[in-house]
């Protein structure tokens, strides 16, 4: 496993003349950790989804180590190499632990038993293995989450796309998933975008920040050059009141 | 599996292919009618149980099977086993433009299953007016009285009774393999939750393609063997919406989705209607039978709406799986 360079260019979507995402460009580095931020409704997972080939851009164009992926369907830019969190988490609810990560794996690892021995070994990693035989829709949320993360990671990406994966964790867990993600990084190389509400995840994770309003990037930069940034402060961050 | 549940399964096994033996003529049609119904079932549950596609239209597959055999026999000779590829392909061609039309546009749930009774009433009213196929009037296989014809499918009960078990054990053994196979775990991840099956790389279209036109290959194996068994085809019964109904009981009664489900569902369905019947005879009252089955369904589903074989593998110390 290794990391993959994304890139988007002039990336642009609309539903019926509403503009969802203008002219977003950036570039993530192959094994960086790069977050996407901004207020809600500014067209973060309309991103996501053009990037995962839920949606096909209305304009401009998404690549993976220099190859075009935008226009593809869903399963084909997994096989190209991107795993991807839902927001709204989407287990499959009647299946075990072991199963939704089985299914993931099987993507790669055609062979049942292999495939199930992989889940295994990425259970184990993010600590859901004591919880593998449970059914996915008796998990808590902050396990949901997990689980989400364990299943992308099992059709072995070389880029992980993490929608809000901390949202509704305390903090010790938010802590726990950022080391873990940390570990995943150095380890593999394996390139990562976020999008998070959790500035304190943003903050220990990402090496660059891009942020988004109103479907346009209005900055992007390292996490302290953001969180000094005017326009950002204006539009999402906010500003501490002075005493 | 449990060693328990390994010996129940041999013991069953053993009976059934011991029940020709010691069962009345009675019983053994009885019996004849669970494995159709155990079969049929289990080629729907395919769709449904497995994959989550809802048909309500798979009578189509059915009929078109058992009339392209019955007319290949009756039109050239042409003997049930070999007529037997052109019903299936036939089956495979009707669900291939089913599932093509459904699955390209997304249809989902209702939307889906309406398109398949659509496909199936076009069907009737096509063969209610087709003059090689009998037309309303049906078509008619010759009945020959005390041969055994394996060759032709011409015999009496118990050779039918043999046919039929042979394709209850056949296409269990080959749900078992397809569920422990990626193209089965790639339909439970459809049945729960097509968009993240499809974020994990299931080509989910062809997946659906599969288990449509899979489903409908298995139907029509037992369109062949009805229309062989029964002598006789009618658009209004071999393409009914109800026959379409029928096939979809013994998989929600006995458990959606389940490898024993069907089987179970056709053992208490059949020992049910034939209980009914029994009774309504007794009092002469016409319809009696309608209304108790009817009762029944609505008790069975509100108490056990997994169905009944999940709660009857817990009792029997089975347990499938920990859940």
């Amino acid at each position: 496993m290794s990391g993959a360079r994304l890139e988007l260019a002039g990336l642009g979507k609309s539903f019926r003349g509403l503009r969802a995402v203008h002219d977003v460009s950036f570039t993530v580095p192959a094994g960086a950790i790069h977050a996407l931020i901004g207020p809600n409704g500014a067209g973060k997972t309309t991103i996501f989804n053009m990037i995962a080939g839920v949606y096909a851009p209305s304009a401009g164009t998404v690549s993976l180590d220099g190859r075009q992926i935008s226009g593809l369907r869903p399963d084909r830019v997994c096989h190209a190499g991107v795993g991807r969190t839902f927001q709204i988490v989407k287990p499959f609810k009647g299946l075990s632990v072991l199963e939704n990560v089985t299914i993931g794996a099987l993507h790669r690892r055609p062979r049942l038993a292999e495939a199930r021995a992989a889940a295994e070994d990425i259970l184990k990693r993010l600590g859901l293995h004591d919880r593998r035989h449970q059914l996915a829709e008796n998990l808590t949320l902050p396990d949901r989450k997990r689980l989400e993360v364990a299943r992308a990671l099992a059709t072995e990406p070389k880029l992980l796309l993490l929608d809000e994966v901390m949202a509704g964790l305390r903090p010790t867990e938010v802590d726990v998933m950022v080391a873990f993600l940390r570990e995943l990084n150095a380890e593999t190389g394996l390139t990562v975008l976020l999008i998070e509400h959790v500035m304190r995840a943003v903050m220990a994770l990402a090496a660059h920040v891009t942020v988004v309003s109103y479907g346009e990037k209005i900055a992007e930069g390292t996490p302290a050059e953001i969180s000094r940034h005017q326009a950002v402060l204006d539009v999402y961050l906010g500003e501490e009141e002075p005493a | 599996m449990k060693t328990r549940a390994l010996v129940t399964l041999a013991a069953l096994l053993v009976f059934l292919v011991a029940a020709p033996a010691f069962l009345g003529g009675y019983a053994l049609s009885v019996l004849i009618l669970v494995l159709y119904f155990a079969y049929v079932g289990q080629a729907w549950n395919i769709m449904m149980g497995f994959a989550g596609q809802l048909s309500l239209g798979h009578a189509l597959y059915a009929g078109l099977g058992g009339y392209v055999a019955a007319g290949l026999y009756t039109h050239y000779g042409i003997g049930p086993w070999a007529g037997v590829f052109v019903a299936v392909a036939a089956a495979v061609v009707a669900g291939g433009v089913v599932g093509a039309l459904g699955f390209r546009f997304s249809l989902a749930g209702v939307y889906f299953a309406l398109l398949t009774i659509a496909f199936a009433e076009f069907t009737r009213i096509g063969f209610d007016n087709w003059a090689w196929a009998g037309g309303s009037g049906g078509m008619f296989l010759k009945v020959e009285r005390g041969v055994s014809d394996l060759v032709n499918l011409r015999g009496g009960p118990t050779m039918f009774y043999y046919v039929i078990l042979a394709m209850a054990v056949g296409i269990f053994v080959l749900c078992r393999l397809l569920l422990e196979s990626r193209l089965g775990r790639y339909w439970l991840a459809i049945r729960e939750d097509a968009e993240a099956a499809q974020a994990v790389g299931v080509p989910v279209f062809w997946c659906k393609m599969l288990a449509v036109t899979i489903s409908a290959a298995l139907t029509a194996l037992a369109g062949v063997w009805n229309a062989f068994y029964y002598n006789n085809l009618f658009p209004e019964t071999a393409f009914a919406m109800g026959r379409s109904i029928e096939m979809t009981l013994s998989p929600i009664i006995g458990g959606l989705g389940t490898l024993f489900g069907p089987l179970v569902g056709a053992v208490v369905l059949t020992g049910l209607g034939e209980l009914f019947t029994d009774i309504s005879d007794q009092f002469h009252i016409p319809g009696l039978k309608q209304i108790f089955y009817g009762l029944a369904l609505l008790v069975i589903i509100m108490y056990r709406p997994a169905g009944v074989w999940p709660w009857l593998a817990a009792r029997l110390g089975f347990t499938e799986r920990d859940k």
